[in-house]
């Protein structure tokens, strides 16, 4: 048995599947002022009465670091930032305390300049006179040679803790990400520290003695040790677990939308022959981008909460909730409102939300019933154009091969799959606007709960071997090392799968879900004067994101 | 998050899987650099900065601009379209007020592909500029417009294009012709009889450095370009001036293309040739990005910049600026050149040979210029190459009278095909192409 939770804004969500069915399922309020209270409440509540000794591994999908982040409740944090040449890089500052230092190594990992130890004394006594205690060092082009960031922390490590490396968050160029991303990792680091300790401590006071996983963004998990070292992959987890959890029922290899119609917002993600599309860098929080791996989703204001007005003698639909629909005693007319009218919703008190129309239609000129069908008629339309905009976003998505431009594959739905309060009464109208099947999972309530136990270990490594200058580095491993003139392509991708099969063991993946593929690979001679000077090998290599199991049972269709 | 002071629009295709050949300069990693190194600034994540992907140009594109021989799919591959597309996508963008400026960082680039095409020139198949424009031009209406190349070779295919067309000022600065290739690009290739004045050659001195190379568009270029108040301006932005370049001997920095392009003020960059790709292209592209979007480039260094090594002679200086006020003043009596130039001739002719040293073939043309007292006039090239090509090609250019018109027709009608292997016309006020 497998036990998933998801910590939601309103609800704390948690369901025990065993082997691919549904064996229970307990929900409790979000307490905000009590989260970790509000998670072992939910999970007492479900293994009550349950043979724990049967539980595999429990998987939690938690907003612990997002929330300290969207609050403000971080750490302070020092940050030494080595830029070098390109853009003046003050508009990095995001600590308390930042220093830009001089040094630098190119994009070939070559080191130009040195760093001056001097620099990172002044930034020491800096950080001690503001009672810093987290740290990050960041360096442009540590990817490709973190020599300045493993040897600026050791400086720190004494004194400092967390020292967050840039190298270590991700394989990916991108150097202002870089130091967002690991400036919020130091940010939340007590944070989820502390949060963990609670649980390793509750779970001992229970007995329950089995692994414990985080979801990521990325609709994968990792340990609850590892997860502690980068919390900041735990950030936003939400909308991945929604989307495994939908994806739990209905599996397959097609192209398709997945939309979470909640009573605020709806989010849109999208899944490619299967397998869920990711953020192109990483994750926007606050206001930072992120190197953070996270599933494409994108939320846009329009759910059955919606508030409607008439503006112009045009019904206006969303982006802002205002209060509780009218049937519930609401002061602002709502799509729920119109779809209680329509007999596709059934709650509150349906005269309220009849007058919520008439409010509506008597500014237009309409009856109770045009006015209903004309909003629910205008929701469907703005969702088809949002995912379509989107769909043309992604399908014009920068390639830079002229096979990619010509033969690249292009997102091409054949399904829709729909959970969240309003997605029932929305599906046959979904299906008519798309021209498309629409699928409603039956335990969608509990969809990221499902999501959150089914999801599957994932990491990824990035192997860059440069064979002219003969050196090798796998930046999310901290590994930089020599390399034989010889290196080939194959030898690097034997690496890559190589090393992420350690990288997964020490995350806690089950050796029957390990998969691993190459997502990436090129290989570019380099050519010095008019002879081949070496190879330039680029290798990125994941687990398969996906599920555990399928769920057995209903709509599977 | 940094936002940009202009919305720039960049079309970056490395075509990472095209070369000339395995080890020539223009080859599969020639942008990768520049990508590690706008990808690591985080170009991508600008509020204002855009990337797109290249559209593919049309064979039609292709022959509003060249006399390709004997066709154009036989002449260029999917990659040159691509390039060429990646131009008018970049153009497209700025007309349609999507963005206010835009860079083309595509791949091959396309100022030796002079109007008839048997093969490959200085990398060169089909001039990316030129296809761009005219497409623009078709769409957009006829529009004044200014190219500055600043690729360090003179654009020679640029110059061939709008020879005789007053409507695209081309101003080139370069390494002098005496020592570099394609040879040509001196001051008194002044332009064609419908334009003279309208093509303007800088040739530069072997070591010329940043100061020169400001001095030049502070003091020539831009004055000129105030009285010819173009609508919009092309930045030609061949980046081999560097001084890391391995096929050209300037000593011009990253800094210097940036601040040449922040005074400048293009709509619209393109980028030429540069085969510095590891010294020179990622730190000239940025700067230029960042100069373009209008944001901070004072700090693009290259890792081994040192100014003292870099500075020009004074001997140098001062030949610069004798050249700039010769040029300046032929600018100034250009009305006056070009009545002595014609005086009451009806027809101009020049005769060229021409080197396609990528692909090591000889060409000899005769282009002769109608001068029409009430447009450019109908024109026509002979052509003959070592391959046993013999073609007759017939141009009417875009502000065409009728009588140029008929004319050009009448010449297409009559040409023999017995004589000629390809016989061809080209009518630029109805966009229309033939060939037999
Ligand atoms: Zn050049
Ligand atoms: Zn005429």
């Amino acid at each position: 048995m497998i036990v998933g939770l998801d910590m939601g804004g309103t609800h704390v969500d948690a369901v025990l599947i065993d082997k691919g069915n549904i064996i229970d399922v307990a929900k409790t309020p979000t307490d905000h002022t009590n989260l970790f209270g509000s998670i072992w409440k939910t999970l007492n509540c479900l293994l009550k009465d349950k043979d724990i000794s049967s539980i595999e591994h429990i998987n939690l999908s938690t907003t612990i670091s997002t929330n300290a982040i969207v609050e403000g409740k971080i750490a302070p944090v020092g940050m030494v930032i080595e830029s070098g040449p390109g853009m003046d890089p003050s508009f990095l500052a995001c600590g308390k305390e930042n220093i830009f230092i001089t040094g630098y190594v190119d994009h070939r990992g070559r080191e130009i300049k040195p760093f001056n130890p001097e620099e990172i004394q002044e930034a020491v006594a800096k950080f001690r006179d503001k009672d810093i205690k987290a740290c990050a060092v960041v360096a442009k082009f540590s990817i490709r040679n973190p020599m300045h960031e493993i040897n600026i922390s050791r400086l720190l490590d004494d004194e400092f803790s967390p020292v967050t490396m840039g190298h270590m968050l991700s394989g990916k160029l991108n150097f202002p990400r870089r130091v967002y991303t690991s400036y919020l990792n130091s940010a939340v680091y007590y944070v989820f520290k502390s949060f963990c300790e609670s649980i390793r401590k509750a779970m001992k006071k229970e007995n329950i003695n089995v692994p414990v996983n985080v979801l990521k963004a990325d609709g994968g998990t990792i340990s609850l040790d590892a997860g502690q070292q980068y919390p900041v992959n735990t950030i936003l987890s939400g909308p991945a677990a929604s989307l495994m959890g939908a994806l739990a029922f209905k599996p397959g290899d097609k192209d398709a939308v997945f939309l979470d119609i909640g009573g605020t917002t709806t989010d849109i993600s999208f899944v490619a022959d299967g397998i869920s599309l990711f953020e192109p860098l990483g994750i926007n929080i606050s206001n930072y981008n992120t190197l953070v791996r996270a599933i494409y989703s994108v939320s846009i204001g329009l759910g059955g909460d919606s508030a409607i007005h008439v503006e112009d003698g045009e019904i206006e639909i969303g982006p802002r909730r205002e209060g509780f629909p009218m049937a519930l005693g609401g002061s602002v007319p709502t799509p729920s409102d119109a779809m209680i009218v329509l007999g596709l919703l059934d709650f509150g008190n349906k005269e309220q939300a009849v007058s919520a129309m008439k409010q509506i239609g008597d500014k237009l000129g309409l009856d109770v019933k045009g006015t209903s069908e004309y909003i629910y008629k205008k929701m469907g339309t703005m969702i088809k154009q949002e995912v379509n905009h989107i769909l043309d976003e992604i399908n014009s998505k920068p390639v830079y091969t002229v096979k990619e431009l010509l033969y690249g594959k292009k997102l091409k739905p054949q399904y829709i799959s729909a959970i969240g309060g309003p997605a029932k009464a929305l599906a046959p109208l979904l299906e008519r606007e798309f021209n498309l099947p629409c699928y409603v999972p039956e335990n969608y309530e509990v969809a990221n709960a499902i999501g959150a136990a089914l999801a599957k270990t994932t990491a990824e490594v990035t192997v860059l071997a440069d064979t002219a200058e003969g050196k090798l580095s796998v930046p999310e491993m901290g590994l930089y090392e020599k390399i034989d003139k010889n290196f080939t392509i194959y030898e690097a991708k034997q690496k890559a799968l190589q090393l992420l099969k350690e990288k997964a063991s020490a995350i806690g993946t089950i050796d029957k879900e390990f998969e691993a593929e190459i997502t990436e690979e090129s290989s570019f001679n380099m050519v010095r004067g008019f002879y081949t000077s070496g190879k330039n090998i680029r290798i990125r290599a994941q687990i398969r994101p996906g599920l555990l199991y399928e769920l057995g049972g209903a709509n599977n269709d | 998050m940094i936002k940009a002071k202009n919305k720039l629009g960049l079309v970056f295709f490395p075509a990472f899987d095209w070369a000339i050949s395995p080890t020539h300069p223009e080859r599969e990693e020639r942008l990768l650099y520049t990508q590690d190194q706008v990808f690591e600034e985080g170009i991508e994540d600008i509020n204002g900065i855009k990337f797109y992907n290249p559209d593919m140009a049309t064979v039609k594109d292709v022959e509003r601009v060249h006399f390709c021989v004997p066709d154009v799919m036989t002449r260029v591959t999917q990659s040159h379209l691509i390039s060429a597309g990646g131009a008018i996508k970049a153009a497209e963008m700025v007309m349609e007020k999507d963005v206010d400026k835009a860079f083309a960082i595509v791949r091959p680039p396309g100022h030796h592909a002079q109007r008839v095409v048997y093969g490959d020139r200085g990398f060169c198949i089909i001039n990316i500029e030129a296809v761009m424009l005219e497409n623009i031009r078709q769409r957009f209406g006829n529009k004044k417009i200014a190219i500055v190349d600043t690729d360090c070779h003179h654009g020679d295919g640029t110059q061939d294009i709008y020879w005789n067309d007053k409507d695209t000022l081309y101003i080139s600065f370069h390494q002098d012709g005496r020592t570099l290739y394609p040879g040509t690009g001196f001051i008194d290739e002044f332009g064609g009889p419908s334009a003279i004045g309208y093509n303007i050659n800088i040739p530069l001195p072997p070591e010329t450095g940043e100061e020169g190379f400001l001095y030049v568009l502070d003091n020539l270029v831009i004055p000129i370009l105030r009285e010819y108040k173009p609508d919009i301006i092309v930045n030609s932005a061949g980046q081999d001036n560097h001084y890391t370049d391995p096929i050209t001997n300037m000593k011009f920095t990253a800094h210097g293309y940036a601040e040449l392009n922040h005074r400048l003020n293009p709509d619209i960059a393109v980028l030429e040739g540069g085969y510095s790709i590891e010294g020179a292209l990622p730190y000239v592209n940025l700067g230029i990005i960042l100069a373009m979007a209008g944001l901070d480039y004072s700090r693009v260094k290259e890792p081994d910049y040192d100014p003292e090594k870099l500075r020009q002679s004074h001997r140098i200086t001062e030949y610069i600026k004798e050249l700039c006020d010769k040029i300046y003043s032929c600018w100034r009596r250009k009305d006056d050149i070009q009545r002595e130039t014609i005086k009451n001739k009806q027809y101009i002719s020049r005769s060229r040979n021409i080197y396609y040293d990528t692909d090591g073939i000889r060409e000899t043309q005769t282009q002769k210029f109608k001068v029409c007292p009430s447009c450019s006039g109908v024109n026509t090239i002979q052509s003959r190459s070592d391959l046993g090509y013999e073609i007759f090609a017939v141009s009417i250019p875009r502000d065409a009278c009728k009588a140029c018109i008929d004319e050009g027709y009448k010449m297409y009608e009559e040409a023999s095909r017995g004589k000629y292997s390809k016989v061809y016309l080209q009518d630029k006020v109805n966009d229309v192409f033939m060939s037999k």
